[in-house]
C-alpha cells in the first residue's frame, strides 16, 4: 500500500489544513482509497467550497417549485399533474482537451441528471464560448464540440433546439461548453437520491467501469497550463447508444414502484453517488467493490471509486425486487449488479472479496467538506464617457454587424443537431426561445440560454442581472410565462480576489433579477478555474430559463408575417449610450464603458405588457432587443419572415446611437392595428416608439440608406460556414 | 390499416412514426421488439429511424441480423408492405429487401433541415396521394444518407420507375446544389420491384402536422391507409 506522503496529498488537491481535517475525522491516517474519496468529495467541483455561501443567497422558492437546488435537477409544476425537470451543466475543461468527447459526455451527463429524476428528456440546449476566430485552435474546437453535442443528442433521440455561441479572445485557452436538458415527468413519479431502508440492496446498472475519467473532478478544480494536453486521459469517452438503453430501462423500471432512490454516476462516479445517497438518507452504505462490473482486469478499489466512466447509475431497490429490475436491464442488454446494501452504521464501507478496503463516516465526509469565504474585491464600474453617435448611414454598419462572429447565423451549427425528433418542436433554432410542445396536450414549454459576458466583465452585477432579464425576456417574447431558471457559473480562479469579486457581483445581480421577476433558481452548476497560464475567461454566468405556454396555439414568433404591419419598440429607459454594445466593439473597436443598466421594475412591466398583447392577439410578431440593438432585431425579424421594413419619416434622421444601443427591457412588436398596442403601452407606463412599417424586400433606414434582405442574408449566413471551411 | 413498428435497441423515432400513422387515420401501431420472431397480422411493417445498436458498425448491419428481421423478410416476400425510414432504410438495404447502400454524407456532417423532394413516382401504394407537381418539403436528419449503388442498378431503378424521391430545389429541379448528402443521382428513396417495400432517408413522419415542419408528409401515410385498409 502506498505511503501517504505530503506530495501525494498535494497531488490529490488537498491543502494541509484539509488533510488535518481528514485525520481528525478518521482518527488515523487514511489509506490511498480513502484519500482518493476525500480528494474528490472535497474538490471544488463536488463540494462547491468557494461558491456555496454565495449560491445560498439566490432565491429558490415559488409556488411552482417542486424541487429546488440540491438534487440532480430542478423540478417545476406545469399543471395537470405534470412537471418540467431541468438543469444546465458545464463540461469546459474536458471539451478544451478533447472537444468531441468532452462535449458529448457533457450532454450525456446532463441528460442523465434529468432522467434520474424520472423525467423523459424532451429538449437539449447549449451555451458555447470559443476563443478568437483567428486563434489556431478555435476552428478545431468549434467543429469538435458541435459534432460531439450532435453525436450524443442525436443518437439519444432528444432534439437539440436552442443555444447561444460567442467568440472572444478571453476564451482562447478555455472554451465553455454548457449543456442544458429539459425533461418531462409526472408529479407523483419524481425520483430522488435519498437512500433509505436498512438492508435494502444497492444496485449498479449501465456500462461497465473502466479507468477513464479518473480525477476528472479534480482536473475541473484547477487552472490549466500549457500541459493541458497531457490531461487527455482524464476525459471520459461517451457511448450515447448505451445511454439511450439506460434511459429506456430506467424509465421502464420507474414505471413500477421498485425503486427507493436513484443517483447517476457523474463527476467523481461511484464515490459521489454513493456518499450523496447515504448522506441524504442519514444512513450508511456498504459496497462490495469486487462485484462492480469492470471493463478490464486488475482495477483497484481506488480506481473503481474514482472512475468517471459514463452511462452508469446507482440505485437502492425495495427488498425482493432485484429480479424484476434485473429482467428489465437484461432486456436492454445492460449490466446489472447488486453491489452493496444500506446499513445503519453511518459509514461508507468498501470491501473487496470480503476484506475491508475503506471505512469513512459519511456525515463528516459531507459536512466537514470545506467551505470558504474567499476574499473578494468588488469590480469597479468603468468610469468612461458615454459613446456618442457616430455619423454615417445605418445599413453598412448593420451589414457588418450581422456578418460578425457574434451575430452571424448559427445555421452551420444547428443543422448538425436533430431538432425535429420526437415531433413536438414548435419553434426551431433561430428564434428568441425554442418552444417544444408537451405531448398530447395544448401546452408548450419555451426555453432559452443567455449571457452577455462583455457586460459581466464591465459590471458583474449588471451583467448577472441582465443575463436573468434577457432569458426571461426571450421566454416572454414567445408568449410563455417564465417559470424558473437554472444557472451555470463559469469563472476564473476563485482564489484571486478580483475573480471572486466577479462571482459575487454576478450572484448579487442574478439574485435581484430573480426576485424582481419571480424567476427562481431551481438548479445549477459552477465551473471555476477557467484560466490558462493566469489569464481568466470573461465572467460568464449563463442562465437557462423555462417558461410555460398554456395555449401553444397562441405562441408568438419573431418573423414578420406580412406587409403593412406597424413595427413598435416597447420598453427601455431612453438611454442611447453605445458603451459595451456589439456595435461599439465590432464597428468602433471599443470595449470600454459601463454595461447597460437594468431597470427590473420596467423589465417586469414591459414583459407583462407583451404577454398581455400576445394573449389578446394584438400583435403578430415579437422579438427581444439585445445584441446589436433595434437594428439587429429588425434585421432578424425581416430575415425570418422574408419581409422588409421602412423607417417612418420621423426616424429617418436617427443615427447609430438610436439603432444600435443595447438599452435593456425592450421588445419589437409588429401589428396590423397599432392603436390598441400604443394605448396599452401608455396605460402600462411603457415607452412605445413607432419605428416604421413592414413591406418590400429591404430594410430602409432613410434616403440612400437601405440594404436588401438578400444582401443581408448573404452576409449573415456566410460567416460561419466560410470560417469553418477555411 | 394495421401496422407494426419494429424497435431495435437504439431506435428513437418510433414516437414520431406512431404519431404520423395515427394522424393519417391508421390503427394504433403495434410496437414489436427486435428479439421477437413473429409479427402480428398487419398491413404495414415500419422500420423507423434511430441509431440501431449505436450504428457503431456499418449502419443497420447489426439490426439486419436481429431475429425479427427474418420475420419481416418473410412477410415482405409474401407481399406485405414495408416502409423503412432513415435507419430503417439502411436496415432494409442491409437485409437485401432494397438495393444499394447508404454511405457517410458527402459533407461528413450530420444534416438536419427541411428539404424539398421531387416525387418521381406517384403511382405507388406509398405515394398515390402525394401531389407530384410540387416538391414535398420533408425534414432530413442523418449522418449516413448518401445513396450508392452500381451504375447498372441505378439505371435499372430509374428505368423501372423505382426511384421514388430525389433531392431537389424549391422549384422541384434536381440539381447538384440540391443534393444535400452526395447521393448518387440525388436519390432519396427507392422501392422494390414489386412496389411493396419503400426505403427513404427523409422523415415524412416529421411533416404531418401544421405546427411541425408542415404537412407535406401526410399524403404518404394517407396513401398507405387508403390502399391498405
Amino acid at each position: 500500500m502506498s505511503a501517504i506522503t505530503p506530495d501525494l496529498i498535494a497531488e490529490h488537491g488537498l491543502s494541509p489544513d484539509e488533510y488535518q481535517t481528514v485525520l481528525d475525522i478518521l482518527g488515523r491516517e487514511p489509506n490511498i482509497t480513502e484519500l482518493g474519496v476525500f480528494s474528490v468529495m472535497w474538490s471544488e467541483h463536488c463540494s462547491y467550497k468557494s461558491s456555496r455561501i454565495w449560491l445560498k443567497t439566490l432565491p429558490t422558492e415559488g409556488p411552482q417549485v417542486i424541487q429546488g437546488p440540491g438534487e440532480n435537477a430542478g423540478v417545476v409544476d406545469i399543471g395537470d399533474g405534470q412537471a418540467v425537470v431541468f438543469k444546465i451543466e458545464s463540461h469546459n475543461h474536458p471539451s478544451f482537451i478533447e472537444p468531441y468527447q468532452g462535449a458529448a459526455t457533457g450532454v450525456g451527463g446532463i441528460m442523465r441528471d434529468v432522467f434520474t429524476m424520472g423525467a423523459r428528456p424532451i429538449a437539449n440546449l447549449n451555451a458555447l464560448r470559443f476563443g478568437d476566430p483567428a486563434h489556431p485552435k478555435t476552428r478545431h474546437l468549434v467543429g469538435g464540440v458541435v459534432a460531439g453535442i450532435g453525436g450524443y443528442g442525436n443518437c439519444m433521440g432528444v432534439p437539440t433546439v436552442g443555444g447561444e455561441v460567442n467568440f472572444h479572445p478571453a476564451y482562447n485557452g478555455n472554451c465553455l461548453v454548457n449543456a442544458m436538458t429539459v425533461g418531462l415527468a409526472t408529479t407523483d413519479k419524481i425520483f430522488y437520491s435519498k437512500a433509505s431502508g436498512i438492508g435494502n440492496p444497492v444496485v449498479y446498472v449501465g456500462s461497465k467501469t473502466g479507468r477513464d475519467g479518473i480525477h476528472g473532478a479534480t482536473m475541473a478544480s484547477a487552472e490549466f497550463s500549457e500541459e493541458a494536453e497531457a490531461k487527455r486521459p482524464t476525459v471520459q469517452v461517451g457511448d450515447p447508444f448505451t445511454e439511450k438503453l439506460l434511459l429506456e430501462a430506467c424509465l421502464e423500471l420507474m414505471a413500477t414502484d421498485a425503486i427507493v432512490s436513484i443517483q447517476d454516476m457523474g463527476a467523481a462516479g461511484l464515490t459521489s453517488s454513493s456518499v450523496e445517497m447515504a448522506d441524504k438518507g442519514g444512513v450508511g452504505i456498504r459496497l462490495h467493490l469486487d462485484r462492480v462490473p469492470m471493463r478490464e482486469d486488475g482495477m483497484t478499489p481506488y480506481e473503481l471509486m474514482l472512475s468517471e466512466s459514463q452511462e452508469r447509475m446507482l440505485m437502492v431497490l425495495k427488498p425482493g425486487r432485484e429480479d424484476e429490475a434485473r429482467g428489465i436491464f437484461e432486456k436492454w442488454e445492460l449490466d446489472f449488479a447488486v453491489i452493496g446494501e444500506i446499513t445503519d452504521t453511518g459509514l461508507l464501507e468498501l470491501t473487496w472479496a470480503g476484506e475491508p478496503e475503506a471505512s469513512i463516516p459519511v456525515a463528516p465526509l459531507v459536512e466537514a467538506s470545506p467551505v470558504y469565504e474567499r476574499p473578494w474585491v468588488p469590480t469597479e464600474p468603468p468610469d468612461a464617457p458615454a459613446i456618442a453617435s457616430p455619423d454615417g448611414p445605418i445599413a453598412p454598419a448593420l451589414r457588418r454587424l450581422m456578418g460578425s462572429p457574434d451575430m452571424a447565423s448559427r445555421r452551420w451549427i444547428w443543422e448538425q443537431y436533430d431538432y425535429y425528433i420526437r415531433g413536438e418542436t414548435l419553434q426551431v433554432p433561430g428564434g428568441d426561445a425554442a418552444v417544444v410542445r408537451v405531448p398530447d396536450s395544448n401546452k408548450a414549454l419555451a426555453m432559452s440560454v443567455d449571457c452577455t459576458p462583455r457586460y459581466c466583465l464591465a459590471d458583474p452585477e449588471r451583467g448577472g442581472m441582465q443575463a436573468v432579464a434577457e432569458c426571461w425576456r426571450n421566454l416572454v417574447a414567445t408568449g410563455a410565462r417564465p417559470l424558473a431558471l437554472t444557472n451555470n457559473m463559469n469563472f476564473g480562479n476563485p482564489e484571486k480576489p478580483a475573480i471572486m469579486g466577479q462571482f459575487v457581483g454576478a450572484i448579487q445581480g442574478m439574485r435581484a433579477a430573480a426576485l424582481a421577476l419571480e424567476f427562481p433558481v431551481v438548479s445549477g452548476n459552477v465551473s471555476l478555474y477557467n484560466e490558462t497560464d493566469g489569464a481568466a475567461i470573461l465572467p460568464t454566468p449563463v442562465i437557462g430559463g423555462v417558461g410555460l405556454l398554456s395555449d401553444s396555439t397562441k405562441m408568438m414568433s419573431l418573423a414578420f408575417k406580412g406587409d403593412g404591419r406597424a413595427v413598435i419598440a416597447l420598453g427601455g429607459d431612453g438611454s442611447t449610450d453605445l458603451s459595451e454594445s456589439l456595435y461599439a466593439r465590432e464597428i468602433l473597436g471599443s470595449e470600454s464603458g459601463p454595461a447597460p443598466a437594468v431597470d427590473l421594475a420596467q423589465e417586469r412591466a414591459a414583459g407583462e405588457l407583451v404577454l398581455a398583447l400576445i394573449e389578446g392577439g394584438l400583435i403578430d410578431a415579437c422579438h427581444d432587443v439585445s445584441d446589436g440593438g433595434i437594428a439587429a432585431a429588425l434585421a432578424e425579424m425581416a430575415l425570418a419572415g422574408d419581409v422588409g421594413w421602412r423607417a417612418d419619416p420621423a426616424l429617418q434622421s436617427e443615427g447609430a446611437s438610436f439603432y444600435f444601443n443595447e438599452a435593456q427591457g425592450r421588445y419589437l412588436v409588429a401589428t396590423a392595428d397599432p392603436g390598441p398596442v400604443l394605448e396599452r403601452a401608455q396605460q402600462a407606463g411603457i415607452a412605445a416608439i413607432r419605428l416604421g412599417e413592414t413591406g418590400g424586400n429591404a430594410l430602409h433606414f432613410g434616403p440612400n440608406d437601405a440594404i436588401s434582405l438578400e444582401s443581408l442574408r448573404g452576409t449573415h449566413e456566410a460567416w460561419l460556414p466560410d470560417y469553418m471551411a477555411g | 390499416m394495421k401496422s407494426a413498428i419494429i424497435l431495435f435497441p437504439g431506435t428513437n423515432r418510433e414516437k414520431d412514426m406512431a404519431d404520423a400513422l395515427r394522424r393519417a387515420g391508421g390503427a394504433e401501431p403495434a410496437m414489436v421488439w427486435h428479439r421477437e420472431t413473429t409479427l402480428p397480422p398487419v398491413d404495414l411493417i415500419v422500420a423507423p429511424g434511430g441509431f440501431s445498436y449505436g450504428d457503431y458498425l456499418r449502419c443497420g448491419a447489426m439490426a439486419g441480423n436481429s431475429p425479427i428481421m427474418r420475420a419481416v423478410a418473410e412477410r415482405a416476400k409474401a407481399g406485405v408492405h414495408v416502409l423503412g425510414v432513415c435507419n430503417g432504410f439502411q436496415i432494409l438495404t442491409e437485409v437485401g429487401l432494397l438495393p444499394g447502400a447508404l454511405m457517410r454524407n458527402a459533407g461528413l456532417k450530420f444534416i438536419c433541415k427541411t428539404t424539398p423532394l421531387r416525387i418521381e413516382n406517384s403511382d405507388t401504394a406509398f405515394t398515390h396521394l402525394c401531389p407530384p407537381d410540387r416538391p414535398m418539403m420533408t425534414p432530413v436528419a442523418h449522418n449516413e444518407g448518401a445513396y450508392v449503388a452500381d451504375p447498372e442498378t441505378l439505371d435499372r431503378l430509374e428505368g423501372e420507375g423505382r426511384v421514388v424521391f430525389r433531392y431537389a430545389d424549391e422549384n422541384g429541379a434536381v440539381t447538384e446544389a440540391a443534393n444535400i448528402n452526395g447521393s448518387q443521382r440525388n436519390i432519396a428513396g427507392v422501392i422494390n420491384d414489386a412496389g411493396t417495400v419503400l426505403g427513404m432517408m427523409p422523415h415524412p413522419e416529421n411533416a404531418t402536422a401544421p405546427h411541425l415542419a408542415g404537412v407535406d408528409g401526410l399524403p404518404l401515410f394517407r396513401s398507405l391507409v387508403e390502399r391498405l385498409s
